[in-house]
């Protein structure tokens, strides 16, 4: 039995600087935009194996989505988990935040056992960053969000962690089991070890679960389960930027970008 | 569907905002959401109403009013001192059960968010994260957030018209306070209590707020890149003459050149400032959310095919340690010689 039983909830998502607005039919043009792990699920990763590396754990990845997540989900395995839990039904799609976490604990209750439960601070489509909160909420436990460093003490079964805040940071300590959100960018995420990859990439290593595996109420997940729709799409209005170029010597830019700073501010 | 834990039939017309402040003073973006709920409250004809936990908080509850609340529900208390979710959350909780409002704001903030994340699942309604617009789509008065995605890149419209309340988190800075009317008052509500310290689950061991940074709001900013080789000296001494405060693209924040709150971009800070002058900054995507909302932008760069210039409205090829040492002195020239004139 391992000491620490640690779920890690991460999400694929297509590229940020790939994806378009088709200007006719409104929706998200994914067709030849690739796909990569959630970055900000990277810091969640390597907060849970900094974990393992100290304590006899058991690092499980969850995650909710089509079975062509399974090669993004293999990789992240390799960095040094154990075990992957998909949870994928045609039910489970248009869920918004409310059907996304009752979907993922559900999955963690089926898990049974488990001791903390790592995501990233946001997902890089959606951005919404309630999942963590509302995850602890369906699950009734404890949660530590924002965290830049954890610790956990096994005896007295507490985690303890520093919260990043807004010019400094707190100091928090909850029991177990609790949800940890990562704050972004507050570690190195690993490399994929080459050794683990064959293991991840071999049988065996996935299991998917979908809505009847997992009990879901039917009332609770997919599009049915989420309360918010999307009324409208667009990409961002790009500001037009002037893009004028500043010639001349030394002496001649610096006494154009000084009107120019001053017409500015 | 599973209907929220009040429907639309029972919703009170108010628009609630949460209050979150720190050391005595509100929050910024809670003025600025007290300043946009007036606006939709007017809009529909309907009240606004702030939420307001902590420990003798009485005095901010009045100055809520000058910024536009007509009532405060108000919970005071020892153990309301500081944020945990396990006070606040059944505490608010039971304050929207009671009022039901139609609308609850609050700001996307560390605090706000998980707020906002706990009492939506309590709720049983939807959420708007991080919104960047709020407007009424009318004669039904459903509310219509704007949230981004992608970076940035994707503005989506969200509604809700079966459950309620209709939440949204709001990032700061979207939204201007109004100015303070001290002659405006309102009712004060206070909220039963019903907390003990066993109840509270989070035990807070350490708690450091500095000064801190806040690069959302400042108008001038001085972004330093790779290609500063980490001199932020230079940068701070130029920022210091403009009125401005330094950022930084994410490598010499991760080599330990400057702090991380002053990181820029997608995964630092948006900023809104009316000029930002960019140095030996490459321009990767990353970077270039976090200035897409400056009036001006001003890039130095020595590589002429950097990205930075294809989103800059002026543009300079050239070497810093040249052309920064020379601005400097230049821009402290003409100061002296604008205060030489108006002695």
């Amino acid at each position: 039995m391992p000491e620490l039983n640690i779920v890690v909830c991460v999400k694929v998502v297509p590229k940020s600087e790939e994806i378009r607005v088709d200007p006719a039919t409104r929706l998200l043009v994914r067709s030849g935009v690739r796909s990569e792990i959630n970055p900000p699920d990277m810091n969640a990763m390597e907060m849970a194996l900094y974990l393992k590396d100290r304590y006899h754990a058991r690092v499980n990845l969850l995650s909710m989505g089509p079975p062509a997540f399974e090669p993004f989900l293999r990789v992240a395995m390799a960095m040094g988990a154990d075990h992957i839990y998909l949870l994928s039904d045609r039910l489970f799609a248009g869920a918004d935040t409310l059907a996304t976490t009752y979907t993922l604990a559900q999955g963690i209750r089926k898990l049974g056992g488990v001791d903390l439960i790592f995501c990233g601070e946001e997902s890089a489509d959606g951005a919404t960053g309630q999942v963590p909160s509302g995850l602890a909420e369906w699950l009734g436990i404890a949660q530590l969000t924002l965290l830049t460093e954890i610790d956990v003490d096994l005896e007295h079964r507490l985690a303890q962690g520093r919260r990043a805040l807004k010019g400094g940071y707190e100091i928090l300590e909850v029991p177990l089991p609790c949800v940890v959100s990562v704050k972004t960018a507050s570690n190195e995420p690993r490399f994929m070890d080459y050794q683990l990859k064959s293991r991840a990439f071999s049988e065996g290593q996935v299991t998917v679960w979908n809505a009847t595996v997992l009990q879901a109420d039917p009332e609770h997940i997919g599009q049915v389960g989420s309360p918010t729709w999307v009324s409208g799409l667009a990409e961002a209005p790009s500001r037009q930027r002037k893009r004028e170029f500043i010639h001349g010597t030394n002496e001649e830019i610096v006494r154009q970008l000084v009107d120019l700073i001053q017409q500015a501010v | 569907m599973v209907a929220s834990k009040y429907s639309i039939d029972e919703e009170n017309k108010s628009i609630w905002v949460y209050l979150e402040h720190e050391a005595g003073i509100f929050e910024n973006v809670s003025l600025e959401l007290l300043g946009k709920g007036r606006e939709l409250a007017n809009q529909l004809g309907w009240s606004l109403t702030g939420l307001l936990l902590g420990r003798e908080v009485f005095e901010l509850a009045k100055s809520a009013f000058t910024y536009g609340a007509d009532e405060v529900w108000l919970a005071d208390h020892p153990l309301l001192e500081y944020f945990t979710i396990d006070a606040y959350a059944p505490l608010a909780y039971q304050a929207l059960i009671q009022g039901k409002p139609g609308v609850f704001l609050l700001g996307a903030t560390p605090n706000g968010r998980d707020l906002a994340g706990s009492l939506a699942v309590r709720l049983r309604t939807g959420l708007n994260a991080d919104c960047t617009g709020l407007k009424l789509s009318m004669p039904d008065g459903v509310l219509v957030s704007e949230v981004s995605g992608f970076g940035g890149g994707i503005l989506a419209l969200i509604e809700m018209r079966t459950h309620r309340p209709q939440m949204a988190t709001v990032r700061p800075g979207v939204f201007a306070p109004l100015e303070p009317d001290y002659r405006r008052q309102g009712r004060i509500v206070h909220i039963p209590i019903d907390l003990s310290p066993g109840f509270i689950q989070t035990r807070i061991i350490e708690r450091v707020i500095g000064k801190g940074v806040d690069l959302t709001h400042n108008p001038v900013i001085v972004a330093g890149g790779r290609g500063m080789e980490g001199n932020f000296q230079i940068l701070q001494e130029l920022a210091g003459l403009l009125g401005g405060e330094i950022g930084a693209t994410r490598p010499p924040v991760d080599d330990g050149f400057i702090d991380r709150e002053r990181q820029i971009g997608q995964t630092g800070v948006v900023c809104s400032p009316k000029l930002a002058l960019c140095c030996g900054i490459s321009g990767a995507f990353h970077f270039l959310v976090g200035i897409e909302k400056a009036t001006t932008v001003i890039a130095i760069n020595s590589d002429p095919e950097a990205p930075i210039f294809e989103a800059s409205d002026y543009c300079v090829i050239g070497d810093i340690s040249q052309i920064l040492p020379h601005l400097i002195e230049t821009i402290r020239e003409t100061q002296k010689d604008s205060q030489a004139l108006k002695i």
